[in-house]
């Protein structure tokens, strides 16, 4: 066995600590891993050059720009706040766990891209979220809106992942179907996308706890800085 | 008929549009840098079909691109906002929620013509491969949604393409970081990374107790997703090295189960790591926030409290 190609792995992780270029230390740690295994020049650069057109469907998301900027430019985002102020009783957690929700059925039932960060996270669902804080009083500073920006991110990933698997044509399913079958198993996808059921409903209750929890603790800041305010007039 | 091969056309042509306009505002690191990813798109096909005549100097000329591509990524600036936030209320009012209509567009005509794409045909010969139709659907959905966000504002439709442009400067080489990890995830299957740590997992673990073997094979799972960014990576790797040999054949347990959970394990990976950038670097940039983890400081503890209660629902469903 050659240990040494795990020395990409460890370029990777020393390089996204070191916070260097993503795009540069990935590539970095193809060619280092490829070197240490013994490749020659001309092999490795075929090899990267391949994989990376193989890969290129990944790139595709790039298409939604010009209608998601255009809107943008005419006030998509504006209009989403705009929007969810007006229901002046949906609060952040709700909004975010209906959205989680949704996000997992339509995933279990194949709509995976239905939804997405460039789709639905940055136009729609993170304006609406920091409107949905500013309904339920909270200040929203830098920092607070960084955070409920995240969590609306956050919150698509974990609708979208233990949802997918459920479903029966997704690729996973096909995978660990495929992986077996040449194993000499043979399963029916059914089996195997019904057990991904008890794992997506302790996702959506886990995740759900925790909206909540960031929306507690986004009030107690707020009532602290609010607090301190008082104070500080007080003499 | 409506081949992939189009798409990634037409794909080509946009990256080379925006390579023009870095071009004409003498931004040259940018300028190229979009023209040498529109030349994976424009002649993706050809370097394909060289390769597998043997012949082997498109895919070596692809990979010096794609080295030039990281030096070019340290180089690049990034873009101002075209409009003040006056201008875009001021808009958002006049257009009210006309304006959600071109953005529901993308997913729902994706959607819509998943499903029907299939099912049509043209003189006997199906309008698209069904192994495509979720690609294609996407990208006619884009067009589509372009054109009618071009007629709800009324705007130039080249000022969709001068926008679109703009936001994809935004994004900048950070668009890029998912095809280059899976570009990555290739090299390290071709050079054996994945072996050598099954081999080292396999090493450590004591193999009689089942349980043992079983939380090896889920923090397996999750440190070897964490390094490839992708937990398909990481599944056949685990599966050869752990779940095969020593779960299903020594211990017996229930292919279904421990590979369908073995999978969502792999998931709660995937939540934590910067290598699975389109999940969780990506919308960093496209939210515009500071923090470049930020996604993952929001959603690590959902992902060890659902690893907590993955490995308890393996141990109990696994070995029946």
């Amino acid at each position: 066995m050659n240990y040494w190609p795990l020395i990409g792995v460890a370029v990777v992780i020393a390089g996204f600590a070191l916070k260097r270029n993503p795009v540069l230390v990935v590539i970095a740690a193809g060619v280092a891993s490829g070197l240490a295994a013994g490749m020659g020049v001309g092999d490795l650069l075929a090899l990267i050059g391949d994989s990376f057109v193989s890969n290129r469907a990944l790139l595709l998301f790039v298409l939604t720009l010009p209608a998601i900027g255009l809107l943008e430019r005419y006030g998509l985002r504006e209009r989403a706040q705009a929007w969810i102020a007006s229901f002046r009783k949906l609060s952040l957690a709700r909004l975010l766990i209906a959205y989680l929700g949704a996000r997992q059925l339509l995933s279990m039932l194949g709509m995976i891209d239905l939804a997405g960060h460039a789709q639905t996270v940055r136009p729609l669902v993170a304006p609406m979220s920091e409107a949905a804080a500013q309904n339920d009083g909270i200040v929203l500073d830098d920092a607070a809106r960084e955070r409920v920006r995240a969590l609306a991110a956050a919150t698509d990933n974990v609708g979208r992942f233990f949802g997918e698997d459920v479903f029966l044509a997704f690729g996973a399913v096909l995978l660990i179907q495929g992986f077996y079958a040449r194993n000499g198993i043979q399963l029916d996808p059914l089996s195997i996308a019904l057990w991904a059921l008890p794992t997506a409903i302790a996702a959506f209750v886990i995740h759900a706890v925790r909206i909540w929890w960031v929306q507690r603790s986004l009030e107690r800041a707020h009532m602290k800085a609010s607090g301190s305010e008082v104070t500080d007039a007080a003499p | 008929m409506l081949h992939l091969e189009y798409v990634y056309w037409l794909m080509g042509a946009w990256l080379a549009l925006c390579a023009l306009y870095n071009l004409r505002e003498r931004r040259w690191a940018m300028a190229a840098f979009w023209a040498v990813v529109g030349c994976a798109f424009l002649f993706g096909d050809a370097i394909k079909a060289a390769g597998a005549a043997h012949t082997r100097w498109p895919a070596q000329l692809m990979g010096l691109g794609v080295i030039a591509l990281g030096l070019l990524a340290v180089s690049g600036t990034m873009q101002m906002p075209s409009s003040t936030e006056g201008e875009r209320r001021d808009s958002a009012a006049r257009l009210g929620n006309r304006l959600f209509l071109p953005a529901l567009t993308i997913p729902f005509a994706t959607v819509a013509l998943v499903l029907a794409l299939p099912h049509l045909s043209w003189r006997g010969v199906a309008l698209v491969e069904a192994s495509q139709a979720t690609l294609v659907s996407l990208a006619l959905a884009c067009v589509i949604a372009a054109l009618v966000a071009v007629y709800t504002t009324r705007a130039p439709a080249t000022q969709a393409l001068a926008e679109g442009r703009r936001l994809l400067d935004t994004l900048g080489c950070v668009a890029l970081l998912p095809m280059v990890l899976a570009t990555l995830g290739g090299v390290f299957a071709a050079t054996g990374v994945g072996d050598a740590v099954a081999a080292i997992v396999g090493a450590v673990i004591p193999v009689d107790n089942r349980l043992a073997c079983l939380v090896a094979f889920a923090l397996g799972m999750v440190l070897f997703t964490m390094i490839m960014g992708n937990a398909f990576a990481a599944f056949p790797v685990m599966m050869a090295g752990i779940g095969l040999p020593l779960l299903v054949h020594r211990h017996g347990a229930a292919p279904a189960v421990l590979g369908s959970l073995g999978m969502l394990t792999g998931y709660c990976g995937t939540l934590l790591t910067p290598m699975a950038a389109n999940f969780n670097i990506v919308p960093t940039v496209l939210l515009e926030l500071r923090d470049q983890y930020a996604v993952i400081r929001a959603q690590w503890p959902t992902a060890l409290v659902l690893l907590v209660v993955n490995v308890i629902l393996m141990a109990m469903l696994v070995f029946r």
